[in-house]
């Protein structure tokens, strides 16, 4: 069978060489528009994104021999093994013994990062028309998205991108309805509930609000990323002088 | 220290190796060569350990001096090469004396054509692996593609080095000696870039209607200009959208066959995001993956629906084959 529901996962085929497990908080998506209603959907919740990380953990610490890579999201983590050593069975058969025991892995006490922002202006193209359409000064929606503690909920996208959430509910906005073509390094965005970090100059659909001065992803440090799967991030607002005094530190 | 001196780099040529595996939880995506067994065949050729760094070259190749000599091999599509304006023969080690000039040209099969040196090239490392990853700048020579001028260094040993034995294995005969062997003709026909890409049902698969998938796998779809080693962009048979809105982003396997908005598919490619939202209706099977890395913007292809056991012994069949004594004749 390509897909089997468990009590805590679901297994689903990906490619010949690896699968998605989902943690569940299974939603029936709603009816639209008279088409046929979606199967069941992953919502994001903290606990399906804790499952997702601890999961992670103990593949990490207790490698299985054949599994090649990890891609953890939200929701569910893709599993990408050795085809010609495995098949998708034995690997869904493995997992579901470390899914027993989720329990009882200790996720490591989370990082706080603080990560200083200048907002607006050219840095932030978008904050203008994202405070427009909220009917917001620009000072509320910097207030509003320095409020919260974010949680890095996986790394994903390109090198050291981090999907931090959840945004404020008064800041929820679509994604541009045409991407960028170059998105600077170093941008800040949000998107539907989350925001994160651009750490590369990348297309993309984010709305800007503004940029940091940090170097999210260095190929020479130890660390590489700036920050990691759970850890907990606070934006920081700067002026423009503060930004150019720590951008050539 | 032997070197190869870029007197033209070509149109977009990159050092490749066969990619750094293991990091999706860093958001870095394996990258490597686009056909990896092409890479693999010509540092079998040498006598190198499969997985060592060569040369990328796509659509239009480069022009190379080796001023200490090298000993070469060119697998993967035919972009015409020459060693001082004569013709070089592909799938077989060749010799370049010191000073000779080897010059490529456009392509006259496929996409990508892999400059391998016994040896091995040398760059420095980034997360395990050679390979230039150029959305992020990151591996391979300084992150980038290569320029006019780059000097690149020969590797002496291989680094990478596997046991290799049996009639495949090229004795050390000092340096400079061409192993006489060559890629059997029957290998190059069962390893020919297909044109009708296999697919499996991708992790989405089941949202997409009947009539839906029946225009995805019966329409021809074009290679669009704008694609490149992350994404291989499709024009063709239109895939409506799915009510429903966005979904949540998930983990995205290489050569997963995503349908954004406006229903135009794209195939994940080695230098994919790792993670993505749009639903994924199938992906090419891992014994197809070379066959990715030789197509050419305009190049049309299909898909064609296989199961996964056709699929696992596709891919056990092609490894077996790259294993086996017959790949290549001595001569």
């Amino acid at each position: 069978m390509e897909t089997s529901r468990g009590e805590v996962a679901r297994f689903q085929y990906s490619s010949d060489q690896s699968l998605l497990v989902y943690f569940n908080e299974q939603v029936e998506q709603k009816k639209t528009g008279g088409a046929k209603a979606l199967p069941l959907q992953s919502r994001i919740t903290l606990r399906a994104n804790e499952n997702v990380r601890r999961l992670l953990r103990l593949l990490e610490l207790e490698p299985v021999p054949g599994v090649r890579n990890l891609h953890p999201a939200y929701c569910s983590l893709l599993v990408k093994f050795d085809a010609i050593r495995m098949r998708h069975e034995e690997v869904e058969g493995i997992l579901r013994k470390y899914l027993e025991r989720l329990k009882e892995v200790k996720l490591p006490e989370p990082r706080r990062v603080e990560i200083p922002v200048c907002y607006g202006a050219e840095f932030g193209p978008d904050l203008a028309e994202v405070c427009m359409l909220h009917g917001m000064t620009e000072a509320r929606a910097i207030e509003l998205h320095a409020s919260v503690e974010y949680v890095v909920y996986f790394l994903g996208f390109v090198p050291g991108f981090a999907y931090l959430g959840e945004l404020p509910e008064e800041l929820v906005v679509p994604r541009l309805a045409a991407p960028r073509k170059r998105v600077p390094a170093g941008s800040v965005g949000i998107a539907g509930n989350q925001t994160g970090v651009y750490p590369f100059a990348t297309p993309g659909g984010w709305r800007l609000l503004g940029c940091t001065p940090f170097k999210m992803f260095r190929a020479d440090s130890n660390g590489l990323s700036l920050l990691s799967i759970g850890d907990r991030v606070r934006f920081t607002p700067i002026s423009r002088e503060r930004f150019a005094t720590l951008e050539s530190a | 220290m032997s070197v190869i001196k870029v007197l033209e780099p070509g149109l977009f040529t990159t050092v490749q190796d066969l990619g750094r595996e293991g990091y999706g939880p860093l958001g870095v995506s394996p990258s490597g060569a686009a056909d990896a067994v092409s890479l693999r065949i010509g540092n079998r050729l040498l006598g190198n350990a499969e997985g060592e760094a060569g040369l990328e070259m796509t659509l239009l190749g480069g022009t190379f001096a080796f001023p200490e000599g090298a000993v070469l091999a060119l697998a993967g599509s035919d972009l015409g090469a020459t060693l001082e304006g004569k013709p070089v023969e592909m799938w077989t080690p060749f010799e370049a004396k010191s000073k000779q000039v080897l010059r490529f040209g456009p392509t006259r099969s496929g996409a990508r054509c892999y400059l391998c040196v016994r040896g091995g090239i040398e760059v420095q490392f980034f997360l395990d692996s050679a390979s230039t990853h150029i959305l992020s700048g990151l591996g391979g020579h300084k992150g980038r593609a290569l320029k006019k001028g780059d000097v690149l260094t020969i590797g002496l040993a291989n680094r990478n080095e596997q046991k290799i034995t049996g009639k495949n294995a090229c004795s050390t005969r000092g340096a400079g000696t061409v192993c006489k062997r060559r890629l059997s003709a029957r290998t190059l026909k069962e390893l020919q870039p297909r044109k009708v890409l296999r697919v499996t049902p991708g992790p989405q698969s089941g949202w997409f209607s009947e009539a839906t998938k029946k225009i995805f796998y019966e329409s021809t779809y074009r290679v669009a200009e704008e694609s490149n080693r992350m994404g291989i962009r499709l024009q063709g048979g239109v895939i409506p959208a799915l009510a429903g809105g966005e979904m949540i982003s998930e983990g995205v396997s290489l050569g997963a066959v995503q349908v954004p908005e406006g229903g135009q598919p794209i195939i994940l490619f080695v230098e994919q995001q790792t993670t993505g939202g749009y639903p994924k209706i199938a992906n090419v099977i891992s014994a197809d993956f070379h066959s990715l890395g030789q197509l050419r913007p305009r190049d049309e292809i299909r898909f064609e629906r296989v199961e996964w056991d056709t699929a696992r012994t596709l891919l056990a069949k092609q490894e077996k084959l790259l294993a086996s004594e017959e790949l290549m004749r001595e001569l």
